[in-house]
């Protein structure tokens, strides 16, 4: 089995916080989880879970606790490690006074590349991002989609085999996260691992292999993204439709959503033949029955009513 | 190292000119050309004198500003704006930055002043119709000041690992005032019984950076000849305290946890 | 094309700034009136010691030692003719300008003549222009115009014959001091106070200094020297007239009538000299030239 790309063994991390810094807030509590090379990585959770300070402990932004990780093998400490990561940064900012074209070169200048090699990645790598027509622009111009492309750009410039994204979806609209989408896509199939953190489940839900949950600083499951939600489903939903006039059954009629002439209502698993019956002795017309997994946000409503409300979820291997 | 240290350099030099900070250049010239058209009618018999101190005095005070202005925000500005992530993302260690950093600075304040210099030699020119040998003096006095520069500016870097501009710039100056006091606040000490005092006047005299060895600007207003061992000492003393501060910059800066 | 705030904005201020700006003009003109009664008689220097200007230099000595050398100047040149002017002021100023920068030669030569001259033309104190001159010549040992300055004071103003002599002698041993230095060691020596020694030394101030306010001051006096040693002259000679003719002359034109005067002498102004019942000479009252009361009668000529 080879090594994994990514490796968090018990991250642990406190800020000091209060007027006089004495107590600690742990905002990640032994964090341990493997990425794997080449697969894309999803890491989820609220805001304030604790992912931007997990990455930040990556890229040695901010020092750990206790605990440590590993990039293909090398300690976190090790700062030539770097040449193999390629990181956005959440809201990223760059120097402002320069050009798209002048901040790629920049960034270019940290990695060993003759002076023609360093201009012909830069315009490359403009030219994916679509930043091509304003590489002369100062960034201080650019909207927020066109800095997050140049953030991504500087993150792939150097060909790194891990890229780690820190929400590479924020501020874009939805052409914009398309082509990041794409990019990451085009980024697996060269054989990288992508490891990027969002709370926009649809895109994890989309894009990901597996994907690891945080919340409240502490791992609340890893696992494929469908294997993770339909370990949850306890529901049934049923679709149908009822005849004009006819009034629902008074027990399901509060629970269930009806636009127009269609009504969808979840019941328990239990209650599901009771519920059947009720709807036939009013004249539905049954549509469908299907077991109700709830999508990733509703599973993170579940997760955000309270720890204890969560149920600690093993990891299931692929 | 340079591969790391030098981009930064010159990226921090570039911000400085894309900043507009050169445009004190246009103040500092239409200060010059004022005195040189000025100062025949003020001033008989000592126009040379006048000239040459108002154009070091002013380089010393331009760019002194400019050194403690931009240098509390060096650092500290990009923690602040978030530049600094993605820039340590790269292979690059944070004592690599923080030189980087402060060697352009320093790259930008030794553009400046020669600027300035031309200027002065301009107006020295104009007024005199002629250089004297006397006057190589007036470069070692400007190399003294860039060595003042150098010292105040790892100051400033210093600070700004921790502390927000406006203590920065508080703690620098204070700095700065007490080293240029500094033979003035021993003198103090030496004459007072009080051996509490002597002693706290003694240490500071040591610790703080004594600006006036670095002070030739009368020398050179006089034509004087400046002595080549104070050059090489100066140089020295500059070099080492510069040393100081970068190691002590690093060290608070390498554990620190960028918000 | 405006917003229409905006443009009202602009109106205001179009109309609004000059007329503040005009009314806080007219205001400070009351203040400056309203004070103008005791400032008339408080010169403004608030700061008399040396070392504590030093202090506020913050290290840019030399510049700050030219800007007071250049309120000394202004401060005479404007006082300077002036009724009931006198130079209160002069001394420190110049303290403090030498205190900043000791190399500052011009100041130390200014004031040896203007802290030293009786009022209306200087300060009358003679005793701070020799503390001045004694520190430049301690702070600056190479400069012999220092030592120059010395001896013509002792010479002029104190009457100390001694002193002045032996401030010449000390400047002469300085290197490549010129030879007038030890010449006028000696003259003094010898003769005391001359004419003709007084204006030798008026003539090296006036060939050596750059100060404009100096050389006039210096042809001033020389001016005086030459009318005196012209009336010197002229008194010889009425007396020979007497002698041969038992009366004194009643005016130049007669002595050269009599063959003891080739043209009929006029003093540096022009005007011809007259003659007093008791045939002294003395300079004709419309002429320019004054010689002032404590310089008549000229400094006595005993060995």
């Amino acid at each position: 089995m080879s090594s994994p790309a990514i490796e968090l063994l018990g991250l642990t991390k406190d800020f000091p916080v209060g007027f006089w810094r004495k107590r600690m807030r742990r905002s990640l509590d032994n964090l341990s989880f493997q990425v794997e090379e080449g697969e894309v990585f999803g890491f989820l959770g609220p805001n304030g879970a604790g992912k931007t300070t997990t990455m930040k402990l990556l890229m040695g932004l901010i020092f750990p606790t206790s605990g440590t990780a590993r990039v293909r093998g090398r300690s976190i400490d090790d700062v030539e490690m770097h040449r193999e990561i390629g990181y956005l940064p959440e809201q990223p900012y760059f120097y402002d006074y320069l050009t798209a074209r002048e901040l790629l070169d920049y960034y270019a200048r940290f990695s060993n590349y003759s002076a023609a090699e360093r201009r012909k990645r830069v315009e490359n790598f403009l030219e994916r991002v679509g930043l091509a027509a304003a590489g002369d622009v100062q960034l201080r111009k650019f909207s927020k989609g066109m800095l997050q492309r140049a953030g991504i750009a500087q993150a792939i410039l150097h060909d790194p085999p891990v890229v780690i994204l820190d929400e590479p979806m924020s501020g874009l609209d939805p052409v914009g996260r398309r082509e990041v989408r794409d990019i990451i896509l085009d980024l697996k199939k060269q054989g990288r691992t992508i490891f990027f953190s969002t709370h926009i489940l649809s895109d994890a839900e989309m894009l990901c292999d597996r994907v690891a949950v945080l919340a409240g600083g502490k791992l609340q499951g890893v696992g494929a993204p469908g294997a993770i939600v339909t370990i949850q489903a306890v529901a049934m939903e049923i679709l149908f439709e009822v005849r004009e006039g006819r009034a629902l059954p008074a027990g399901l009629a509060e629970h269930a959503t009806r636009i127009g002439g269609r009504c969808r209502v979840e019941v328990p698993e239990e209650g599901l033949y009771a519920a059947l019956e009720q709807l036939q002795g009013c004249e539905a017309r049954i549509l469908s029955v299907s077991p109700a997994h709830p999508t990733l946000e509703e599973y993170f409503f579940h997760l955000i009513g309270g720890p204890e409300a969560s149920r600690g979820l093993e990891e299931i291997s692929r | 190292m340079s591969a790391t240290v030098g981009p930064v350099a010159i990226n921090t030099f570039r911000e400085a000119v894309r900043d507009r900070v050169l445009y004190n250049l246009v103040l500092f010239a239409l200060l010059m050309i004022g005195a040189a058209i000025l100062v025949g009618e003020i001033s008989i018999g000592i126009e040379r004198l006048v000239i040459i101190n108002l154009g070091l005095t002013a380089i010393s005070i331009f760019g002194l500003v400019m050194a403690i202005f931009i240098g509390v925000g060096l650092v500290y500005k990009e923690i602040e704006k978030r530049t600094l992530y993605s820039l340590l993302a790269k292979p690059i260690r944070r004592w690599q930055f923080l030189v980087g950093k402060y060697a352009g600075l320093l790259l930008t304040l030794t553009v400046n002043t020669a600027f300035m210099t031309l200027g002065l030699a301009a107006a020295l020119f104009y007024v005199g119709r002629h250089f004297e040998r006397s006057d190589t003096s007036i470069l070692v006095a400007i190399y003294f000041i860039l060595l003042e520069f150098a010292l105040v500016t790892a100051l400033a870097l210093f600070f700004s690992c921790f502390s927000s501009p406006m203590l920065s710039t508080l703690y620098t100056l204070g700095i700065y005032m007490t080293g240029v006091f500094a033979n003035d606040i021993r003198t103090i000490g030496d004459f007072t019984r009080n051996p509490a005092l002597l002693a706290v006047t003694r240490a500071v005299y040591y610790l703080v950076p004594n600006f006036h060895n670095f002070n030739a600007i009368a020398a050179a207003a006089h034509g004087s000849a400046i002595p080549f061992s104070l050059v090489w000492q100066n140089t020295l003393y500059a070099a080492l305290y510069v040393a100081l501060l970068l190691i002590a910059a690093s060290a608070v800066f390498s554990g620190r946890n960028l918000k | 094309m405006n917003h229409p705030s905006q443009t009202r904005a602009l109106w205001a201020a179009v109309a609004g700034v000059p007329l503040l700006f005009a009314a806080i003009a007219v205001l400070q003109m009351k203040i400056n009136a309203g004070t103008r009664a005791y400032t008339a008689e408080n010169d403004e220097l608030m700061l008399r010691s040396g070392s504590a200007v030093r202090q506020m230099s913050l290290g840019y000595d030399s510049l700050v030692a030219d800007i007071y050398w250049t309120r000394a100047v202004q401060y005479y040149g404007s006082r300077l003719g002036t009724d009931g002017a006198e130079f209160g002021l002069l001394w420190p100023l110049l303290d403090i300008a030498t205190t900043l920068d000791s190399k500052l030669i011009i100041a130390y030569r200014f004031g040896a003549i203007f802290l030293s001259e009786p009022p209306p033309v200087g300060a009358g104190r003679p005793d701070l222009a020799v503390e001045l001159l004694k520190r430049g010549i301690a702070e600056n040992p190479d400069n012999y115009y220092l030592s120059g300055d010395l001896g013509f004071l002792y010479y002029w103003r104190l009457k100390d014959y001694p002193k002045a002599s032996e401030a010449y002698l000390e400047g002469s041993k300085i290197p490549n001091a010129p030879a007038w230095l030890k010449m006028m060691a000696a003259r003094i020596a010898e003769q005391h106070g001359s004419l003709e020694t007084s204006r030798m030394i008026w003539s090296q101030i006036y060939e050596t200094s750059q100060e404009k306010t100096v050389r006039d001051q210096a042809m001033k006096t020389l001016r005086v020297l030459r009318a005196q040693e012209d009336e010197a002259q002229l008194d010889e000679v009425a007396q020979k007239y007497k002698n041969r003719f038992g009366h004194f002359p009643a005016s130049a034109s007669e002595l050269r009538d009599a063959g003891l005067l080739r043209g009929t002498p006029v003093d540096p102004a022009g005007y011809p000299y007259i003659f007093g019942a008791d045939g002294k000479s003395s300079l004709d009252p419309r002429s320019s030239i004054v010689i002032p009361h404590e310089l008549n009668p000229p400094p006595e000529e005993s060995k």
